[in-house]
């Protein structure tokens, strides 16, 4: 039903279509505003994914855990990896400590040294696994504290500094998201005012209309109809030139980093494709309610 | 079909209509006449709800006109044909589309042959595809009573719809009205043309109305 509607819409009525005069500036304002409109939202949405994607990255290799590696001689060994759990178990921001025992330390080491590590000859670090919640510790205060308690235990924190980062790329994302909704708004409220000259300038054939028999909703389609198809017009326009300007950017495996991974990946690419659609919407709704609050002021 | 009870109207300053009332019974034909600014277009304007009335009752088929939403005063005008004193083409579009825009904005179609008798009938068939502002006034006029006959309305109101026309062209709209009303058509004319109206009386049962002195009466039959 609302289907058959749609498509109504959109094949249109030739008669009705021509029962506003054609007019031919407001016309080519509005699919200029869609196109560029557009253009912009492409590379907002570029941006958005791709900084999505970093954030997600960086974000797991984020685990909120960190080592703190014991050199001590074997007699100390035990004295201090005690010492280093208990100044963990009083350190706010630290949920969980735990130190690794043999068979875990060979595990991680096997990689490098081979399965025959005769680990108890071997001067090993003892190694503990630090988790953190959600507040977060003081690596510095926590530093000089193990400094004091341990002097054999080295905190390393290496991936610590990602963080700030991984927040930068959700920000960039959130940006980028809430550009294309105030895009869609501007491209709403340009639709509007150009709808509006549009009533405006056609207040007579209005008049005319109503007075002949013309149902508000009749008179508003011929309006709707027009802004719509040069809304999706302009905006697929734009979402074309959008797109190869994305496909321009040199390739992310080339160089590698941020700005040159803006582009689109796989799916991603499909993305664009939704503007046009919901620019036509946007326009649709605009001059429909533009056009039923003007035609309640006259006659 | 139109009844006025004790209408007034005034466009913000004195009263231009006060205590109106008449009656317009279906299948009944009047004039409407008075000198120019009493106020005739005003009354027209009152019957079909372009002008709502600063006091009083209009109700037209039955409705009273403050009770119906903007749907409702659309459909009601389709049941009304106008001739507007100043005509109101969209003058973008042929004169054939014009005349037949009232069934355009219905949704309905309006047989070919009806629209080419009608305009063979006011003598326009040859001008079809000019545009509104290539015709002269009275060729305006002539345009403008077939769009206002074009849906067969139950109700043809016509402001001046002879003023710019030779004797011989105003007898043929005259015609026009008269087999309308014949078919059962509630007809109102406003105009001065005195000519006019004992032409009418010679074939219809005619009633004119006068609007004096900011009141609407019934025309004594001396005319
Ligand atoms: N929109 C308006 N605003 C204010 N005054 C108006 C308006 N329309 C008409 N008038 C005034 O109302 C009076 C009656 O106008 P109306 O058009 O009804 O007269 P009329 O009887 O049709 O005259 P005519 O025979 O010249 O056509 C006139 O004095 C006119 O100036
Ligand atoms: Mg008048």
């Amino acid at each position: 039903m609302k289907i058959l509607a749609l498509t109504q819409f959109l094949r249109g009525d030739k008669q009705a279509d021509r029962v506003v005069p054609p007019s031919g500036h407001t016309a080519w304002l509005t699919s200029f505003t869609a196109a560029t409109m557009t253009f912009l939202a492409v590379f907002a949405l570029a941006l958005s994914l791709a900084a999505g994607r970093l954030a997600e990255r960086w974000g797991d290799a984020l685990a909120r855990s960190a080592t703190i590696r014991i050199s001590a001689p074997a007699g100390q060994m035990d004295a201090q990896t005690r010492a280093v759990l208990d100044v963990l178990a009083i350190t706010p921001g630290v949920e969980r400590a735990r130190a690794m025992d043999d068979a875990e330390q060979r595990a991680l080491l096997e990689p490098w040294f081979g399965p025959n590590l005769p680990l108890d000859a071997l001067p090993i670090p003892r190694l503990v696994e630090v988790t953190e919640d959600d507040t977060g510790y003081d690596a510095e205060g926590l530093r000089q504290r193990l400094a004091a308690e341990a002097p054999g235990a080295v905190l390393d924190d290496h991936t610590r500094w990602r963080k700030p980062l991984a927040v930068a790329a959700g920000r960039l994302r959130m940006l980028g998201i809430t550009s294309i909704l105030l895009i869609g708004a501007s491209m709403a409220a340009m639709i509007t005012l150009a709808a509006n000259a549009a009533l405006a300038a056609n207040a007579q054939v209005i008049r005319v209309l109503r007075l002949v028999g013309a149902r508000d909703a009749y008179i508003a389609r011929a309006f709707v109809r027009r802004f719509t198809l040069r809304a999706l017009a302009g905006s697929a326009i734009g979402a074309v030139a959008g797109m190869i300007g994305v496909a321009l950017l040199p390739s992310a495996d080339v160089a590698g980093g941020f700005l040159t991974g803006l582009g689109f990946q796989g799916a991603g690419w499909l993305l664009p494709f939704l503007i046009p659609p919901a620019a036509a919407l946007v326009a649709f709704f605009a001059t429909r309610f533009a056009a039923f609050r003007k035609l309640k002021e006259l006659t | 079909m139109i009844a006025f009870e004790n209408v007034a109207y005034s466009y913000g300053g004195g009263e231009l209509l006060s205590e109106v009332s008449l009656r317009l019974a279906p299948g009944s034909f009047h004039f409407l006449t008075g000198p120019s600014g009493a106020g005739k277009s005003t009354l027209l304007k009152l019957c079909y709800a372009e002008l709502l009335p600063t006091a009083g009752r209009i109700t037209l088929f039955d409705r009273e006109v403050r009770s119906l939403d903007r749907d409702e005063v659309a459909r009601m005008r389709r049941r009304i044909g106008v001739v507007h004193q100043d005509c109101q083409f969209l003058d973008h579009l042929p004169l054939a589309t014009n005349v037949t825009l009232p069934a355009m904005v219905s949704g309905r179609s309006s047989a070919n042959e009806d629209l080419q008798d009608l305009l063979n009938w006011v003598g326009l068939a040859p001008l079809a595809d000019a545009l509104p502002p290539q015709l002269s006034g009275g060729e305006r006029q002539r345009a403008a009573v077939a769009r206002a006959v074009i849906m067969s309305p139950d109700v043809v109101l016509a402001d001046e719809p002879t003023g710019n026309l030779d004797w011989e062209m105003s007898l043929r709209l005259l015609t026009l009205l008269v087999e309308l009303n014949k078919m059962g058509k509630t007809i109102l004319i406003a105009t001065h043309d005195l000519n006019l109206i004992r032409a009418a009386k010679q074939q219809v049962p005619a009633r004119v109305l006068r609007i004096a002195k900011r009141r609407v009466q019934l025309a004594g039959a001396d005319l």
